[in-house]
């Protein structure tokens, strides 16, 4: 067993930014092994990483589409977890979201642009945030854990989903389960129209103005953990619920409170696949965002900065490991999936297997200087 | 000379920063009943979980026969004749009898031969020591006492020659303690020894040979229990501690504002703990609550302060009921009419220990002004007014932006009552002021009691700590088992009186 240590003397940036640093080069490292094992030079393939999402426009484009994505998913899930709770259906609720923006973008889609634009922020937001409150509801009042309703609640988001693409809001000119797309004038600026207006002609990326409602987002949540009352009865109720109750703040209340800004902010990821992307809601479009929103929430050890830090990574992986299955004939594209399984493994999962060691370290060594 | 069968030299055992045991020595001598006294809190069930391999001690060493034990887990344990019967049973509900005791030594992979080896030993156990358990009943069929003497078997079948009991009556009712105790009487005859952990001066007089008194991770005091009395144990277990008598004036009491009438609550397993209680406090006036942790204290705090749900009776105040069975108010609620409250467990219920220091300081008025507006915290005036309160309070280091485990007992305790105080109550709950904390924040915590009493606010001090309750109350009153089993003026009355109340013999 690690020797235990003080954990109050452990500096903010040992765990804060040595711990996840040092799990993700582990991670790195892993892959690396893999590409080794599959026959091609692990530094070729960084180099294509870097290249494919820095080295063009268009490829940093994509970069920050997928950061987008991620932003919303880990923001999502990082809410909840300040109460403790531990949400991983945010893809289900990022796919009632995109409903949501659907439905409003066809139904009041005579009114001004912006104005829909807003209502089906809203439409994203309130779908997403009541397919959190069931599970929520459960919890709090009957004590079914949420791990086990939302995983669950991600099955029935499939299947109610595959259900109305397919029998309700299927575009009847068309065989594939999907809806027809919404009025064109809906579509979100993309980042190729925005770069036009600066006279730069550049090529399709999925990128467009939905990466500012993450930014701003991104704030609103520093804002609400931090900055008001909700935000801080929740922290109590996530970090002692008998000292919560003491004061006179419900958890129930705010197991639900939690649990409907998690489901909102993961409908929002809707808003940039359904105005954004697609222009349509697919079959599955939130391809496995929500899960992987989930080690982003926990290498950006849940605060905004490090979920855009952590999802800003995520988005390099997913856009450089395109252009590198691309150009490595060997290494597949599951095998991209591969190496996102193994950072959320180290970043995860394995979170604390060396932070003992690097924590008693850091603090040894800081003793010895103060003692000094 | 009688040789021990179990001696113990040198335990040291710390837990972070708390000493569980401090240089613990003890021999128990073979074929008695040898029980260990003390306070909750005070180290026993930890030493015990030592012995039985639950736990490592830091330093010393254990060993049976004179043979030194080098034990990593329970199961060393068994193999050394000891085994453990706890507080809370560890049975499978929805096994038999027979299921439970040969689980983890099943033997063989189909139940076969050694089965029916089983039965037969556990019936001939059962024979001798009168324990008349039908081995193929379900235990979730079983009641407490009977569940209990499951785990007795089980440890029996296993081997053990010393049986350890931590507080086996916390959950049995009077008949089945008797049982209970006809049993044990038995063990010993047959040769086992047993060691009993209990907190209850009643059950260490009737079944003890001898008995070893524990204090705050210390041993105290060994004594044959022949040659001791109720009073001394008691003496002994809740010490006297180094605490200045206080300087104050005679109380202005005024008006009745706190009354509590035919008050039942029950804890959260569902037993009854705070029994037909009655009291009523005036305004500026220190009602001190003496007695032995665990009497229904804890509880009847909860129910004052809106924590717990309270079975029957009703809460007045300003002649006004707040609480009875149908309707309750909340801590909040409870707030909003000038009720304070400083909970007995700072660490667990009176701190978010990972919250910065001027977090906990607005915790549970952190959505009043000035603290937040429109549901938005103002931090400019949480952090100035932090900066004040920890001034006044002398709250060390005076850091609001630290997080609260990096105080120390004393100074989180301040953090506690500033929050508390600051508020301008009528009625003030405090619970354990005082636990571990330094000698120099004792007194400017009792001198802040004070100043409250004197502005007029009725105060219920519950306090482990007798000198403490001495010091502070201008009247006293004793729960025991629940009850109030004593009231005293302050005045002339001595520790002695009240100890014996505490220990229940009035």
């Amino acid at each position: 067993m690690p020797t235990l240590i003080d954990k109050s003397k452990v500096p903010w940036w040992v765990s804060n930014v040595i711990v996840p640093l040092v799990n993700l080069m582990l991670a790195l490292f892993v892959s690396g092994l893999f590409i080794f094992i599959a026959g091609e030079n692990p530094i070729q393939a960084v180099k294509l990483i870097i290249y494919g999402s820095f080295g063009y426009i268009e490829g940093f484009a994509y970069t920050l589409y997928y950061t987008t994505n991620f932003i919303f998913t880990g923001l999502a899930f990082a809410v909840a977890f300040h109460c403790r709770l531990f949400n991983i259906g945010g893809e289900g609720q990022a796919y009632l979201g995109g409903l949501g923006v659907f439905l409003v973008a066809i139904n009041f889609s005579f009114l001004p642009v912006p104005i829909v634009w807003l209502l089906a922020i809203l439409g994203s937001v309130l779908f997403g945030a009541l397919w959190a409150l069931i599970p929520a509801y459960l919890q709090a009042y009957r004590g079914s854990h949420v791990v086990i309703t939302t995983i669950m609640f991600n099955f029935i988001a499939s299947a109610l989903m595959v259900f109305l693409l397919v029998d309700v809001i299927r575009d009847t000119n068309q065989m594939g389960p999907q809806t027809v797309s919404v009025p064109k004038e809906l579509w979100f600026p993309m980042f190729r129209d925005i770069t036009q207006l600066f006279g730069i002609k550049t090529r399709y990326s999925p990128l467009n103005i939905s990466f500012f409602l993450a930014i701003l987002a991104s704030f609103l949540v520093w804002f609400l953990i931090w900055r008001t009352k909700w935000g801080y009865e929740m922290r109590a109720v996530g970090h002692n619920t008998k000292a919560a109750v003491y004061a006179g703040i419900s958890p129930k209340r705010n197991i639900i409170i939690a649990m409907l800004v998690s489901g909102a902010l993961a409908g929002m990821l809707g808003v940039n696949e359904i105005l954004g992307v697609h222009h349509r809601v697919i079959v599955n479009f939130p391809a496995g965002y929500g899960f992987t929103g989930i080690a982003v929430a926990l290498m950006g050890r849940n605060h905004p900065i490090g979920i855009f830090l952590g999802a800003f990574l995520f988005g390099i992986l997913y856009q450089g490991g395109s252009e590198v299955t691309f150009d490595m004939p060997n290494i597949s594209r599951y095998m991209f999936v591969a190496v996102q399984g193994v950072i959320i493994l180290f970043s995860g999962a394995l979170e604390n297997l060396f932070r003992p060691q690097i924590e008693s370290f850091f603090v040894k060594r800081l003793n010895k200087e103060s003692s000094v | 000379m009688v040789s021990p069968i179990l001696e113990l030299s040198n335990i040291n055992k710390s837990f972070g920063h708390v000493q569980a045991n401090k240089d613990i020595n003890l021999q128990i001598n073979k074929a008695t009943i040898h029980g260990i006294i003390g306070e909750n809190g005070a180290g026993k069930s930890t030493l015990m979980s030592i012995v039985y391999g639950f736990y490592q001690a830091d330093s010393g060493t254990i060993s049976i026969h004179g043979n030194k034990l080098n034990l990593k887990s329970p199961r060393d344990s068994i193999e050394n004749g000891i085994g453990m019967v706890h507080q809370h049973f560890m049975l499978v509900e929805n096994f038999s009898v027979l299921e439970n005791i040969i689980l983890g030594f099943e033997g063989e992979f189909i139940f076969g031969k050694k089965l029916e080896e089983a039965k037969e030993k556990l019936s001939k156990l059962c024979d001798i020591y009168k324990l008349n358990i039908d081995l193929n009943s379900i235990i979730s069929d079983l009641s407490v006492g009977f569940r209990q003497r499951v785990e007795i078997l089980k440890a029996l079948y296993r081997g053990a020659e010393v049986l350890i009991l931590d507080e086996p009556t916390g959950v049995l009712t009077p008949q089945e303690v008797d049982e209970l105790f006809k049993i044990l009487r038995s063990l010993k005859e047959e040769g086992k020894t047993i060691v009993l952990i209990t907190h209850k001066l009643n059950e260490i007089m009737s079944l003890t040979s001898e008995v070893t008194v524990m204090r705050q991770g210390t041993v105290v005091g060994h004594k044959k229990t022949q040659s001791t009395n109720k009073e001394e144990l008691a003496e002994m277990m809740v010490g006297r501690s180094v605490l200045l008598r206080i300087k104050k004036n005679e109380s202005k009491k005024g008006e009745i504002i706190f009354k509590v009438k035919n008050l039942q609550v029950k804890d959260d397993l569902g037993v009854l703990r705070v029994k037909n209680v009655n009291f009523e406090i005036h305004e500026g006036e220190i009602l001190g609550l003496a007695g032995v942790t665990g009497n229904g204290q804890t509880e009847l705090l909860e129910a004052l302060s809106g924590i717990r749900k309270i079975e029957s009776g009703e809460i007045q105040i300003f002649n006004q009921t707040v609480s009875d069975q149908n309707n309750f108010l909340n801590p909040k609620d409870l707030k909003e009419k000038g009720l304070a409250h400083v909970p007995e467990d700072r660490q667990r219920m009176g701190l978010i220990t990972d919250f910065k220091a001027h977090e906990n300081l607005i915790f549970g008025y952190h959505h009043q002004p000035p603290f937040s507006r429109s549901s938005v915290l103002i931090e400019d005036k949480i952090l100035d007014y932090s900066q004040k309160v920890m001034q006044d309070y002398d709250v060390r280091p005076q850091a609001p932006e630290l997080i609260t485990s990096n105080f120390s007992g004393g100074n989180q305790q301040k953090i506690i009552l500033s929050r508390e105080l600051n508020k301008n109550p009528k009625i003030l709950l405090v619970g354990q002021p005082t636990r571990g904390v330094d000698i120099g924040a004792i007194e400017f915590i009792h001198q802040r009691l004070i100043d409250m009493r004197d502005k007029g606010v009725a105060i219920l001090l519950v306090s482990v700590e007798l000198e403490e309750v001495l010091s502070l109350s201008d009247r006293i009153v004793v729960m025991f088992d629940g009850k109030i089993v004593g009231e005293k003026n302050n005045q002339g009355v001595t520790d002695r009186e009240i100890g014996l109340l505490m220990a229940g013999i009035s």
